[in-house]
């Protein structure tokens, strides 16, 4: 299999929209016949990255890279930036607003939980500027 | 358990994938946060949520979900439905609490998700 890559816009005014791309990144994973464990630790990340996205950035872009050995995500938005990424990592702290935790999120869960499910994690951000995430998660 | 027998459990409506009622269940999960569902590893599961927007129904699909139960009879509108039909995911209302739902399944042995 050589390289396969995805690249999703999301938009970031949508919240019904939000994990469309994940379900996506899903479906090629499993067509192309991935572990179903990896596939979930997958789409599990990328859906709480993809999520972020949306109800903290305004949106932003991912891009995928999937070979044999590893499935890579680059999720870039030009959000408000993260102030202490040290910080935002602990389960149970939040910036969500209310009406992000009436929908069902900003439990302070999402960075924890992209971390448990990736092999490799890694946060760029500057305030005032934007935040890009790094994500691998090995097949072997 | 079968996805019939938390029907009967829960007194519960079918609202789609009534085709599937067959499947087996292993493990319950009752939340309105999608955050501590995506935190916990459920195979096979049920979700049981008083939450009811697309974002339920994404979850359990990133989940592997087999099934979702909307408790105190919340009705989900027509995109939602779409789109548990497209991912092959039962939907089910029932007029039972959250507390009660559980419980209810829980004194029939079905038992929560193991912490990863």
């Amino acid at each position: 299999m050589s390289n396969f890559k995805l690249h999703f816009t999301v938009p970031g005014d949508d919240f019904t929209r939000a994990g469309e791309a994940s379900g996506s990144v899903k479906k090629t994973l499993k067509d192309l016949g991935f572990n179903p464990e990896i596939v979930r630790k997958v789409v599990i990340a990328l859906y709480e990255a993809e999520i972020n996205l949306v109800i903290h950035a305004g949106g932003g872009e991912i891009d995928v890279e999937i070979s044999p050995e590893c499935i890579s995500m680059v999720l870039t938005d030009e959000g408000p930036g993260i102030p202490d990424v040290a910080l935002a990592m602990k389960e149970g702290y939040s910036t969500a607003p209310d009406n992000v935790r009436s929908l069902g999120f900003g439990a302070g869960m999402g960075l924890p939980n992209i971390k448990k499910y990736t092999d490799e994690m890694k946060i760029d951000s500057t305030v005032g500027v934007g935040t890009t995430m790094y994500l691998k998660v090995y097949t072997a | 358990m079968k996805v019939y027998e938390i029907k009967e459990i829960l007194d519960a409506e079918v609202i789609c994938g009534e085709e599937f009622m067959d499947r087996d269940v292993y493990t319950a999960c009752g939340s309105d946060m999608m955050s501590d569902v995506l935190a916990y590893v459920k195979e096979q599961a049920v979700l049981l949520s008083g939450l009811v927007n697309p974002q339920v129904v994404r979850t359990a699909e990133m989940m592997d979900m087999q099934c979702i139960v909307f408790v105190r009879g919340k009705q989900p509108d027509q995109g939602i439905v779409d789109l548990a039909k497209d991912r092959d995911i039962v939907l089910m209302t029932t007029k039972q609490p959250m507390f009660a739902s559980c419980g209810m399944l829980y004194e029939k042995g079905l038992r929560g998700g193991a912490m990863k």
